[in-house]
């Protein structure tokens, strides 16, 4: 039963993981906290099961359709919400206040054209269940840990290797700076909010994958875990949302397997105020303050 | 910025102000009409319902059930019944402020709804108090109608399903150790897992682990996990059928092939259409059973059908004869205004020919119904026997 819960907790956590990402990327260029991230993941799960049940696609075309789709909702919002408020350098509290707007608006769009019924994916690996003695994996958990891990590495060496990547970091250190350098931040800032609206987009096919439940209101708790793996493993750090995501997962299961059940939430989230105590920046934050605006 | 601030502020308690001028003014006049003669107008009745949100498939059935039920009546002509339709959205707060406004705005005759039990532990001492009868259609858990006599329910109390179905499950599968699974967030669900543990008790089975969950939740790999190395004889859940069928699904992925005993959630064909071939081996006790030889029935399932494109669930089956039984109240108490006439009417509702069985309340004002108890069998509810 270990390893089996082991390897619950590993693909829960890794949804988790994905999620946050999308926060971590924002939060670095912007120094916001995109409320609408959880919604945006929902619709990406939507536009996925839409692709592959109505236009027969395989769960891979989808994959790529879904996170099409959310780079445009993404794009849309960066235009609407983020970019008309930095404009009038109005406080920092305004972006996080339209986001959830943005937030609201996506949920009740969801609810008018799915309806409020949870929806699933057709099966994609008919009783796929690998059987390695200490535990059984199914091929949807093994793609979505590939996948996710996958993203979460070829982010991870883009952003240090790339010009681009290395663009989005400058823009993260200073903004103003970055302008001097001949950055072109604004396109630099729409680019991030792409890709991450994108990333969660895929995270919620694969959510929808993994749990068979797609419907309109699954952004929200969601939406609330990636927050705080965001916290755990510190603002903007990628590897701290890779990690911090693991943990809360890990953590969860856990709970459940060698606990009470109905203590699940509170103990995960409980030794994320412990480890926040003894790393209030995150496990993987830097110790000042830093990105601009 | 101060001085700005300031003007807005008065600017916007001036507008309020105007505001609720205009309201009153609104207010009054159904007040006024409202005193007409019986009879002339037609019975309001005000629902609540919870028409948006996670469990807007709940309340979109009702409505549906009862919009064919209103439809029906009026054409029969002898009541005529006009609906009013408040969202809840599944919250307490909106289910307070919905009620108040159709007690003292819409000046309804009765209420049917809320959807959850949790929603109606609120609402119900407020219209108990304004002395406006109140009926829940889909409000099974222990203890509602002890708020007061105005408040009623045509849902089968859950205290009353769940033994029938431990204790047929028990006789045909012989059932020694169970596990229990229920949504710890949910009033309903929290009562229904009470239920359970008690009725197992009552049948000498051993309850050897207990795993909760929350509604909307989606993972339940670690609690079945723990539960399939436990190897129980059954599992028994406690949850509305979103969650129930994505158990179910897991629980057969993993390998847990056991009998599912479920609570009044499970009875739908929802559950079916999610869960599959999961679904199989479910087991649940409920008055609805949409395959009855009975006439009524069939015309109602066909009416359903043919108007909602699709197969009326529990909920919506309960919705449409609550609807029925009221209407048939109003004609008894010769008033479409009178709330208290229509209180005393109800109360003495006996052998009615619902869709859901012959129907009456008991003294406190509860169904007394009858039960049949069904299993899942290639996609197919049937009775278990």
């Amino acid at each position: 039963m270990f390893w089996q819960q082991v390897v619950n907790g590993v693909t829960l956590g890794s949804t988790y993981a994905l999620i946050a990402l999308g926060y971590t990327l924002i939060f670095g260029v912007l120094n916001i906290v995109n409320m609408a991230h959880g919604e945006i993941f929902m619709f990406g799960a939507f536009a996925g099961l839409v692709l592959a049940t109505k236009f027969n696609l395989n769960i891979f075309l989808a994959m790529a359709g879904a996170m099409l789709a959310g780079a445009v909702l993404g794009y849309l919002m960066e235009r609407l919400a983020l970019r008309p408020l930095r404009r009038r350098a109005s406080s920092h509290l305004a972006p996080l206040i339209s986001t959830i707007g943005v937030a609201i608006f996506l949920e009740s769009l969801a609810l008018r054209l799915f309806g409020p019924q949870a929806q699933s994916f057709p099966p994609v690996f008919p009783g796929g269940l690998l059987d390695f003695g200490m535990f059984k994996i199914s091929y949807v958990q093994i793609m979505i840990l590939a996948i996710s891990f996958g993203l979460m590495l070829v982010l991870r060496f883009g952003l240090a290797k790339t010009r681009l990547g290395k663009s989005i970091r400058t823009t993260a250190e200073n903004i103003e700076t970055a302008g001097l350098l001949g950055i072109n931040t604004g396109k630099i800032i729409v680019f991030t909010v792409m890709l991450a609206s994108g990333l969660g987009a895929v995270a919620g096919v694969l959510v929808g994958l993994a749990f068979n439940a797609v419907e309109p209101t699954m952004g929200v708790t969601m939406g609330f875990k990636g927050l705080a793996v965001l916290i755990l493993g510190g603002l903007g750090n990628i590897t701290g949302a890779m990690v911090g995501g693991l943990i809360l997962g890990v953590a969860e299961v856990f709970t459940v397997a060698y606990g009470a059940s109905s203590y699940r939430d509170a103990v995960a989230f409980g030794l994320i105020i412990f480890l926040l105590f003894l790393r209030p920046q995150g496990l993987f934050g830097s110790q000042e303050q830093q990105g601009g605006r | 910025m101060i001085s700005t601030m300031k003007k807005w502020t008065v600017g916007v308690m001036v507008g309020m102000m105007a505001l609720s001028v205009v309201g009153c003014g609104n207010d009054s006049k159904p007040a006024a009409t409202g005193g007409a003669p019986a009879n002339a107008a037609s019975a309001k009745i005000g629902v609540i319902s919870y028409l948006s949100g996670g469990g807007a498939a709940y309340g979109e059935a009702i409505r549906q059930g009862l919009e064919l039920a209103r439809d029906e009546i009026n054409a029969q002509g002898k009541t005529k019944i006009e609906l009013v339709f408040e969202d809840s959205k599944g919250e307490k707060n909106e289910a307070i402020n919905a009620t108040n406004k159709l007690i003292h705005k819409d000046n309804v005759v009765a209420i049917i709804g809320p959807t959850l039990s949790g929603e109606m532990f609120a609402v119900g001492p407020i219209t108990n108090q304004a002395g406006v009868p109140i009926m829940g259609t889909s409000t099974t858990a222990e203890g509602v109608t002890d708020i007061g006599d105005f408040v009623f329910r045509n849902a089968l109390p859950e205290s009353l399903a769940i033994p029938h179905a431990v204790k047929k499950a028990k006789e045909k599968y012989g059932l020694k150790k169970v596990a229990i699974m229920y949504s710890n967030n949910n009033d309903w669900a929290v009562s229904g897992f009470k239920t359970f543990e008690k009725s197992l008790k009552d049948n000498g089975i051993e309850t050897i682990t207990i795993e909760t969950f929350a509604d909307k939740d989606t993972d339940f790999s670690a609690q079945l996990t723990k539960i399939a190395t436990l190897k129980p004889d059954a599992i028994m859940v406690a949850s509305l059928y979103q969650e129930a069928a994505l158990i179910l699904k897991k629980a057969r992925e993993i390998g847990i092939n056991v009998p599912v005993v479920g609570n009044n959630g499970f009875n739908s064909p929802q559950l079916i259409k999610s869960a599959g071939k999961a679904a199989d081996g479910s087991i649940m006790a409920s008055p609805w059973f949409p395959g009855k030889e009975d006439a009524n029935v069939k015309k109602f399932v066909a009416a359903y059908k043919e108007r909602f494109k699709k197969e009326p669930d529990q909920f919506a089956a309960q919705a449409y004869d609550a609807l029925k039984i009221i209407a048939s109240a109003l004609e008894k108490s010769g008033s479409n205004s009178d709330r208290k006439k229509l209180r005393d009417s109800l109360a003495t509702i006996k052998d009615f020919p619902g869709v859901t069985g012959k129907f009456a309340f008991d003294a406190q004002r509860n169904p007394a119904m009858d039960v049949t108890v069904l299993i899942v069998k290639d996609g197919q509810f049937i009775e278990l026997k």
